[in-house]
């Protein structure tokens, strides 16, 4: 298997996520995470979800990843309604997840193995995936021998190596240093111009959302509540230089302000 | 002894050949005065034997100088012909050998039952709903206080010797084990149910590996508590083994059997523990 084979046939496939809602404990001291959120995500599309923290935005990725349960509402993943976790939805965390028992290569290899696949396939997919986040000499190493943002690039290429039909990122970048955080996203820019996965991305950095997205959703805070879907048209492959665009900085202002009210509502 | 006039030496010359060439004595003293300051290899091995010697230095002291009894404390050189006696007429490999056996055997049959179900205890709460209570009882009663109820149950033979280890250690490591398995990063379980890891192999393919370090470390801490309650078991009721041979120099004023018996259980003590941080290295290598 070549990597052209690997890169011209991605599963993908679309989110629809209906209604939902999210109670935290029961009576008195029930809290209400999320209220009402309704949204589609195509097949292909690099959808970004922003958000005050606290807003629910991470639990709304676990809903969808069907690692919580949603007390209200449906979530289906290409028409196929989320009962529990499954190989069809990756999920990069902000957390380093990492299994810190098998090597780089292992982890790659990991979901393709639960799949039973035959191990000379594995071994290809893993160098391809590891050529593609720039990491092939790192192969043998343990994951406590690499810095974080390496640590998220091998994250980013075990959950790409299962062929997802859709990639869920939980603030992947929140950890890193900015300059590594640049790095990390022209990587994954590249990367998805290669893969076209639907991709739902939750972050708290505008920057990030508006450079990475087809389509920025807007949340507000407690209950969280879609706000306002903003349509991002910048055309691809997309440079670092964006955000010193006029066009960009004024939906940047945009989505500031659309924030800002969310926390006048607040106080 | 010639400790006092010396002393200083040793330390003074490592420190100027490897440490701080310009001050010597100074990264002594900053080790002192520096908490987890590291301390160098040569360093280290100096103090480590400098404690040896003052610990035997101190033994003969109170052994020549007549300030004990010889029939409390013997001297060392009679330790070291008592064992070099019983190790050439054979005596002493047959009771190390048959201790040993009581050990291994008490601590595999108690650590193969206790790891799986330590890890299933400290994954499913609903285990751990149903066994902690009872377990967390009866790790606090005294594994003495059954040592007749054994012999009364199973008689004065091996089994109630294993019997005693396993009372002894079980328990321990169960909540141990339990509780290293709690402390899997809750994250780990979800990337691997994110990439297809089925529910039902969560145990065998994240929880183990993710405590293989801890278990063995608490695998190494009670094979120490194993030979604790060998000792226990063999003072009572046994025909050989080290704790027995203790017990009858003891009835014959053979103080120096029994010092010979306490040196032998803290070799092999030594020898497993270093057995163990092997396995660890070996299995384990990404947690050094």
């Amino acid at each position: 298997m070549d990597a052209l084979t690997l890169t011209t046939k991605p599963k993908s496939a679309d989110i629809g996520v209906d209604n939902v809602a999210l109670r935290y404990g029961t009576g008195d001291n029930a809290v209400l995470a999320l209220d009402g959120i309704s949204f589609h995500v195509a097949p292909n599309e690099f959808c970004v979800i922003v958000g005050p923290s606290g807003c629910g935005k991470s639990s709304l990725l676990y809903l969808i990843a069907g690692l919580e349960e949603r007390t209200g509402g449906t979530i289906a993943v290409g028409g196929k309604p989320v009962t529990e976790p499954g190989a069809d939805r990756g999920m990069v965390f902000q957390a380093y997840t990492l299994f810190p028992w098998l090597t780089v290569a292992q982890n790659v290899e990991y979901g393709p193995k639960r799949k039973s696949m035959p191990a000379a396939e594995r071994r290809a997919i893993v160098e391809h995936f590891l050529q593609e986040v720039g990491l092939a000499k790192f192969a043998n190493h343990y994951p406590s021998q690499l810095s974080g943002g390496m640590k998220q690039r091998v994250a980013i290429a075990r959950a790409l190596a299962n062929d997802p039909q859709v990639l869920l990122m939980d603030e992947p970048f929140g950890a890193l240093d900015s300059q590594t955080r640049h790095s990390m996203q022209r990587l994954l820019l590249r990367i998805w111009d290669h893969s076209k996965k639907t991709v739902l991305f939750v972050t708290h950095d505008i920057d990030e959302a508006i450079l990475l997205a087809d389509r920025v959703l807007v949340m507000s805070g407690r209950p969280g509540q879609i706000k306002k879907e903003i349509r991002v048209g910048f055309s691809r492959p997309r440079s670092m230089d964006l955000v010193m665009e006029p066009n960009f900085i004024a939906m940047k202002r945009a989505i500031l302000e659309l924030l800002k009210n969310d926390e006048d509502d607040e106080h | 002894m010639t400790l006092a006039p010396n002393a200083t030496s040793p330390i003074s010359h490592i420190v100027t050949k490897s440490v701080d060439q310009n001050q010597p004595g100074r990264s002594v003293w900053k080790a002192v005065a520096t908490p987890f300051q590291a301390v160098s290899r040569p360093l280290a091995i100096t103090l480590s034997v400098l404690v040896w010697v003052a610990v035997i230095g101190g033994w003969f002291a109170l052994t020549y100088s007549g300030a004990v009894k010889e029939m409390f404390l013997p001297r060392p050189e009679s330790v070291v012909s008592t064992t070099i006696r019983m190790a050439l007429d054979g005596s002493l490999w047959e009771h190390v050998l048959a201790s040993v056996q009581v050990v291994l055997i008490g601590f595999v049959l108690s650590s193969i039952v206790a790891v799986p179900l330590g890890l299933t205890m400290g994954t499913y709460r609903i285990v751990q709903a149903a066994l902690d209570p009872l377990v967390n009882f009866i790790r606090y009663l005294p594994v003495t206080s059954f040592v007749p109820l054994f012999i009364l149950w199973i008689g004065i033979g091996i089994e109630q010797r294993v019997a005693v280890i396993i009372f002894g250690i079980f328990f321990q490591q169960l909540v141990m084990i339990a509780d290293s398995a709690r402390g899997v990063q809750r994250d780990l379980v979800n990337a691997a149910y994110t990439l297809g890891t089925k529910r039902s192999d969560t145990v065998f393919h994240i929880v183990f590996p993710a405590t293989l370090p801890n278990v063995l470390d608490v695998l190494r801490v009670t094979m120490g508590w194993a030979w604790t309650y060998l000792v226990v078991a063999e003072l009572v009721a046994a025909r050989s083994g080290l704790g027995y041979i203790s017990l009858k120099a003891m009835r014959g004023f053979q103080v120096d059997v029994i010092f010979m018996a306490i040196a032998m259980i803290g070799i092999l003590g030594l020898c497993t523990d270093q057995l163990f941080r092997g396995i660890r290295r070996l299995v384990a290598p990404w947690a050094n």
